[in-house]
């Protein structure tokens, strides 16, 4: 019979489950969480109810087994909702837990190793987002800026804008999953949008809220960037391996282009 | 700022441009909680431009006026074209409200001579200045030192800039005298060891001070051309090995030589810039700082100048095939990274795994050393293959070339066959 848990969705939720798993000496053979969560007649299911004190033992036992950055590269590797990640998760925790040295860099292990290339995948992507996040000045001063990152990398980003940019407000809104930050100056908290205001295809506002200079400082940016280029070193290889077509639409040195263009299948 | 600064901005970033330095790596100015700005001690990039380079900084002349005629320089005073100069107002509102969009990591500025060299380098220091006390900025702030400026100017940039820095350009006196006239190795060197004399008293300061002021937290760097002059490449590289031990620079970069002005005889005629040997002098600027290679491992009077072929690391291990093949489960780091196809990162995996278990060409792998090449330099816990001392050293290297040959090879075809141009 295959073992099945059912989770909330919750980071805490997953480790709960675990946590419930390793103390009834069951192995799950699918972790699923309540919305990807399909009846299945033959499994023998486990609702998990989420339970901080569960989470604080297993979490405070793998911390103790390993490091606090291994904790860290669990949580990123969460963030990653890949299918299947609850199961890849499930497996390293039992590793380490099991394992009676620190095994966090044994990476001829297989489970080391499948983790940390997700998390190291989460890493780079909430890096791009540092890097390509372009902010548009409102007519109320709030910097906005939104994205539709591969995974949930956003929650990791907040502290890097929260050192950097203190004395002015901002939103960063994550279009995919439709939740974001805000900014007042004072704490930064999670915020939903709804549509009216915001092109969610490619993130821009509505001229009439921009404030009266953005045009002309994303105009200014875009001349700067075309005129940086040297064009006796032209390599398009790089250029696109390094800034992926997919966040082009949020540049405005890249035009800003209001629709993407669809590719053109071979019949 | 209006469609006016937008002309201007275009002629002072293009003539900005052939500089090539853009880190903003190596700072740490924390944000004190007041104003904005954060150099992070990591560099980030925030765009790419066409020709592949990463734009992290704002990076502009203040002026494209110059009173010198360097032979290689676009902005020379002979060359007919447009001029423009900013105010100090433009260039700290364009670097704060870029930065507050997170354009940019910072700002970089550089400038021609206007007037006279002490003049110019006020100019600079006064836009550094408004940004960190009227702006409270605490982001990147790279400034150039003007040649000539007077060392009171220079120790004043320094207190608001986190890198300064001054370009050599051309290797030997000879021939930088030759295509810059106005120019000696002397009035290149002493600032750049008077910046450096001052660094070592401000670390010391502020040993005893801890809130004594910072001064070029992230260093000094500098710039060669390459393929400009006849140099070689042990004559470059010599010389920013030199730069690194007793200068204690942070960075040299090399720039290869782009006809920027075609008419002058001094000047070699290329029909494209050599970026091959930029890119191999790179990769011994690496194994100068990062893998504890010295400078006549590299490049030495046998061999002046670096394989274009393969890389400096491969060409050493060729030239030296008796110090292989080596031992993965046994040698030590400084060793391990002698081997090609092992970088920092792997050897570093390589000490931190072998605690474990004795590795394998599989272990290898995964941990991510380029086996294809590596495979001829070591011996692991397996069977020995054939390495670089039963094939030779020639035969590897033509194994290793045409294996990147035929790889290309099978790229073109497939583009070939593709009828329908996809996107």
């Amino acid at each position: 019979m295959m073992n099945l848990f059912i989770y909330d969705q919750t980071f805490e939720g997953l480790l709960t489950a675990i946590h419930d798993a390793f103390e009834m000496k069951i192995n799950p053979d699918k972790i699923v969480s309540t919305k990807s969560f399909q009846d299945d007649l033959f499994a023998a299911k486990y609702k998990v109810v989420t339970d901080t004190e569960k989470f604080d033992k297993l979490w405070n036992l793998i911390k103790s087994k390993s490091s606090e950055q291994n904790c860290q590269r669990i949580f990123k590797a969460f963030l990653s909702e890949l299918t299947g990640i609850e199961i890849i998760i499930y497996n390293y925790v039992q590793l380490i837990v099991e394992t009676d040295y620190n095994v966090e860099l044994d990476f001829s292990k297989d489970a080391v190793l499948k983790l940390n290339n997700i998390q190291k995948k989460v890493g780079r992507e909430s890096h791009r987002v540092i890097m390509f996040t372009r902010f548009q000045k409102t007519i109320d001063d709030i910097f906005y800026a939104s994205f539709d990152p591969k995974y949930n990398v956003i929650p990791l980003t907040i502290s890097h804008f929260r050192s950097r940019f203190t004395d002015q407000k901002w939103i960063i809104f994550d279009t995919r999953r439709k939740y974001g930050y805000y900014y007042d100056l004072e704490r930064v908290r999670e915020i939903t949008i709804g549509k009216n205001k915001i092109n969610f295809e490619n993130g821009k506002i509505d001229e009439d809220v921009l404030h009266v200079s953005e045009k002309l400082f994303q105009k200014l940016w875009k001349n700067y960037y075309d005129s940086i280029n040297i064009k006796e070193r032209k390599n398009l290889k790089v250029h696109m391996q390094f800034l992926p077509k997919r966040f082009w639409k949020y540049l405005p040195e890249k035009d800003f282009k209001n629709n993407v263009k669809k590719r053109v299948l071979i019949p | 700022m209006n469609n006016y600064t937008v002309n201007k901005l275009k002629i002072l970033a293009n003539a900005a441009k052939y500089d090539v330095s853009c880190s903003s790596s190596g700072s740490n100015r924390p944000n004190s909680g007041n104003g904005f700005g954060d150099a992070a001690p990591w560099g980030i990039c925030h765009s790419f431009t066409e020709d592949g380079r990463c734009i992290s900084l704002l990076k502009l002349m203040l002026t494209n006026f110059c009173i010198y005629d360097c032979a290689y320089c676009v902005n020379r005073k002979s060359n007919d074209i447009p001029r423009s100069t900013f105010t100090v107002n433009e260039v700290v509102n364009l670097t704060v409200e870029f930065y507050r969009r997170n354009y940019i990591e910072g700002l970089f500025l550089s400038s021609g001579v206007l007037v006279n060299p002490d003049y110019t380098m006020e100019r600079l220091i006064q836009i550094a200045k408004e940004l960190r006390t009227k702006h409270n900025y605490h982001g990147y702030i790279h400034l150039k030192s003007i040649p000539g400026a007077s060392a009171e100017l220079n120790y004043q940039a320094g207190l608001f800039a986190d890198r300064l820095s001054v370009n050599v350009e051309i290797a030997t006196e000879k021939n930088l005298k030759m295509l810059a006239p106005d120019k000696n190795f002397q009035s290149i060197f002493h600032p750049m060891t008077a910046i450096q004399h001052r660094m070592v008293e401000n670390k010391e300061e502020r040993r005893k001070f801890r809130h004594a002021p910072q001064f070029t937290p992230a260093g000094q760097s500098t710039q060669l051309i390459v393929g400009a002059t006849p140099d070689n490449d042990k004559h470059i590289l010599s010389l920013a090995d030199n730069l690194y031990s007793t200068k204690h620079l942070k960075r040299v970069y090399y720039s290869g030589f782009i006809p920027v002005n075609p008419d002058d005889k001094r000047l070699p005629a290329i029909n494209e810039p050599p970026l091959k040997r930029e890119n191999r002098l790179y990769q011994a600027d690496w194994l100068l700082r990062f893998y504890h290679f010295s400078i006549d491992e590299i490049v030495n009077d046998t061999h002046p100048n670096l394989d274009l072929e393969i890389d400096p690391k491969l060409s050493y291990a060729l030239r030296n095939p008796w110090l292989f093949p080596i031992d993965i489960n046994k040698a030590d780091y400084e060793t391990l990274l002698r081997i090609p196809g092992v970088g920092v990162k792997s050897a570093k995996m390589i000490i931190v795994s072998r605690r474990y278990r004795r590795l394998t060409s599989l272990n290898l792998k995964k941990i991510g050393v380029v086996l294809k090449r590596a495979k001829y330099f070591i011996t692991c816990n397996e069977l020995k293959s054939e390495g670089v001392n039963e094939l030779l050293p020639n035969k590897v290297k033509e194994i290793l070339l045409t294996e990147n040959k035929s790889k290309r090879m099978q790229r073109s075809l497939y583009q070939q066959l593709r009828l329908f141009p996809l996107n």
